[in-house]
């Protein structure tokens, strides 16, 4: 998916489209509100993330103005005020969410499904490696005729092998996109999902193999 | 909180004096009433009495020599016909009595000139007045003093003086009574622009902060431009306290998001994992002084909007909703369900939007906060006597820690970070709104029950 970002802080922005990227999304960065009018007049972005304070102008106004147009694209506002002031505001003015600043990427990436996903028509949502389809806004998998629906973080788990399969992902990487800074969790946490997964799996032509000392890799079975 | 002590009322004091005045000018009307009056009653006797004197005075004549008197009747009835009042009467001819009560009596000789002269004095146990009349008689061509003395009794005239006093007081009454009436009204009258703004004043809404208008007297208009300005001064104020609070905000979460993007970059580079955990360490430190700097604006703002409180209609269930809404991503990452069970779908009260949503949401952070993964949490929004809301977790519970202290800053459950205010913002606006937040504890693992009570 192509994802728009406002945002004048450029270490921020880069981190978030990094982010996205291995997530599988496309990222275009805009710095101020004319360069973000540029890039969509150009394109057509599935989700805008839209600071709300900018060098040439309020988010806010731009926000009124995209909803004036008819623009059905949902928005996501990042702000960093005070959110007892703002909440109403934002979201009588058209925004679908928001975030405080600082947040943590998998809130952010929780929230961008969540609006995507009360979105209807969207574009197609799904990925398919062999006969097994992933339908990631809906959360759920599809192996011939049945379908399993996945709790969030399976989701966000096999979403991570679906992007690149036969890659070695470490436990820590996979902890790391996983759980949020604030959760104590164990190296094992990560085998629970990996087992509920396979248990999803059992039918269906792709498993997830341990490779020992390394980690996991999605495969395709000949 | 009042620090005027009320003393009496302007309008009250303003009728008062007003009333006296009236009281004062009622009195004297009536005395006046009363002098004037009598005195013309008196008169009015004392000119019968002279000529009755002077008819009897005429009726005298010599005759060889001697005086004789023809008493005219006509002297005697135009007294009579006052009242019941009796009637003495006494003619002197050189100092001897020729006719009448020789003992009524005679002024002194040496004071009387030619005129007349009245007198009151007592005679037979009854107060009378009396004329002297002197009249020179010629006998034998020698001229003699006759004096001729009338007296009367006052009872016609205390009878008509009675009658005046009654009437006066009459009169005296009705004008005071008229005047007091016109003094309560003259005093509303002048009071009603005060009255006025007091009313446009006091009825305004906390939120009002628009500058009282419309026309003002003369003596009133300090008063109304102090309290514009006053207002003016409140209005700036207030807006820059809640500019402030967004502005502080801002300043602190910008620098505190690219630090701590930076750090995740870095924290996704790194192999070892005792930098990993350093790192880890310090993502968290930043979470929880964003999280808490957040809370205290919060806090700031909840307390800001408690003191102007901006009342609307609420749904309930609908904010419940919408809330859950807005954190079920949050509690999605925990594979956290929440359950929301309305008993009705339409709970409409009276309160603050904004610093009720940020209640539920602190409520709900909370309990998603203290939740472990794949659990679930129920949320309840029903009517008993009061409106509760209630939100149960399976999360550890409050144990150890005295509720009463869940609603002071900094007291938190150990290692779990946050600066503990949720729960202290909840409690102040269950408060701002006249309710009050419950928390039915939990034995470990069961999960506690936080509910927001208000009123209906």
């Amino acid at each position: 998916m192509r994802y728009l970002l406002v945002e004048d802080n450029i270490q921020l922005a880069k981190a978030v489209s990094d982010r996205f990227g291995l997530e599988g999304h496309a990222v275009d960065h805009a710095v101020s509100l004319s360069e973000a009018k540029e890039f969509m007049a150009l394109t057509t972005y599935q989700l805008i993330l839209l600071d709300i304070m900018l060098p040439d102008g309020d988010g806010r106004s731009f926000l009124r103005l995209h909803r004036v147009n008819k623009n059905k694209t949902p928005v996501i506002i990042l702000t960093a005020r005070s959110e007892v002031s703002d909440r109403i505001n934002l979201l009588d003015l058209g925004a679908d969410d928001y975030i405080t600043k600082p947040f943590d990427f998998r809130e952010l990436e929780a929230r961008c499904r969540a609006v995507l996903r009360r979105q209807d028509g969207l574009a197609d949502n799904t990925l398919q490696i062999a006969g097994t389809i992933l339908d990631t806004l809906e959360g759920s998998l599809k192996i011939g005729d049945k379908v399993e629906r996945l709790r969030n973080r399976e989701l966000r788990l096999i979403e991570i092998f679906f992007s690149s399969p036969n890659k070695i992902f470490s436990k820590n990487h996979l902890m790391d996109r996983l759980f949020s800074f604030s959760e104590e969790v164990s190296e094992n946490a990560i085998e629970v999902y990996v087992g509920r997964l396979r248990k999803k799996l059992e039918k269906s032509d792709v498993r997830i193999e341990t490779i020992r000392g390394l980690g996991y890799r999605f495969v395709v079975e000949k | 909180m009042t620090l005027i002590i009320q003393t009496g009322s302007i309008q009250r004091r303003l009728a008062l004096q007003l009333s006296i005045v009236a009281g004062i000018l009622s009195f004297t009307l009536f005395m006046l009433i009363q002098v004037v009056a009598e005195r013309a009653a008196m008169d009015t006797q004392d000119n019968i009495l002279k000529a009755s004197a002077a008819s009897i005075a005429d009726a005298l004549y010599t005759e060889n020599g001697i005086v004789r008197l023809e008493l005219p009747y006509s002297a005697l009835s135009m007294l009579g016909t006052i009242s019941q009042d009796r009637v003495f009467y006494r003619v002197l001819f050189k100092g001897e009595t020729l006719t009448g009560y020789d003992d009524l009596p005679l002024q002194n000789e040496n004071s009387l000139t030619n005129k007349s002269k009245f007198s009151t004095f007592r005679y037979k146990g009854e107060e009378v007045r009396s004329i002297s009349l002197k009249r020179s008689i010629g006998v034998n061509g020698a001229f003699s003093d006759a004096v001729i003395i009338v007296a009367q009794t006052r009872l016609g005239l205390n009878l008509i003086s009675q009658k005046i006093t009654r009437t006066a007081t009459a009169i005296g009454v009705v004008f005071f009574l008229f005047g007091t009436g016109l003094s309560v009204w003259a005093a509303n009258i002048a009071l009603t622009p005060l009255n006025r703004i007091a009313i446009a004043v006091s009825r305004r809404g906390p939120k009002d902060l628009r500058p009282v208008t419309g026309t003002s007297p003369l003596e009133l208009k300090p008063l109304v431009d102090a309290l514009n300005s006053f207002i003016l001064r409140l209005k700036s104020s207030l807006l820059r306290s809640e500019d402030f609070i967004s502005e502080a905000a801002h300043r602190v979460r910008t620098p505190l998001a690219t630090v701590r993007t930076q750090a995740e970059v870095i924290h996704r580079s790194l192999n070892k994992s005792k930098n990993k955990t350093a790192l880890r360490e310090m993502i968290r430190a930043i979470d929880e002084s964003s999280r808490s700097a957040g809370q205290l604006l919060d806090h700031a703002m909840v307390n800001f909007r408690a003191d102007q409180f901006e009342v609307n209609t609420v749904n309930l269930p609908d904010l419940v909703r919408d809330v859950c809404e807005r954190l079920s991503p949050l509690a999605g990452l925990k594979d956290i369900v929440i359950n929301i069970q309305s008993q009705e779908s339409d709970m409409s009260f009276q309160g603050d939007t904004i610093l009720l949503q940020n209640a539920l949401r602190n409520i709900l952070d909370n309990a998603i906060k203290y939740s472990p993964d794949d659990s679930e949490i129920s949320v309840n929004c029903f009517r008993n006597e009061k409106f509760v809301i209630s939100f149960q977790d399976s999360g550890r519970g409050f144990s150890g820690i005295d509720h009463t202290d869940r609603f002071t800053r900094g007291t938190n459950v150990s290692d779990v970070i946050g600066s503990g205010l949720g729960l202290t913002i909840a409690n102040e606006v269950a408060i701002a709104h006249g309710g009050s937040l419950l928390i039915n504890d939990s034995k470990k693992g069961v999960g506690s029950c936080v509910s927001l009570v208000l009123p209906i």
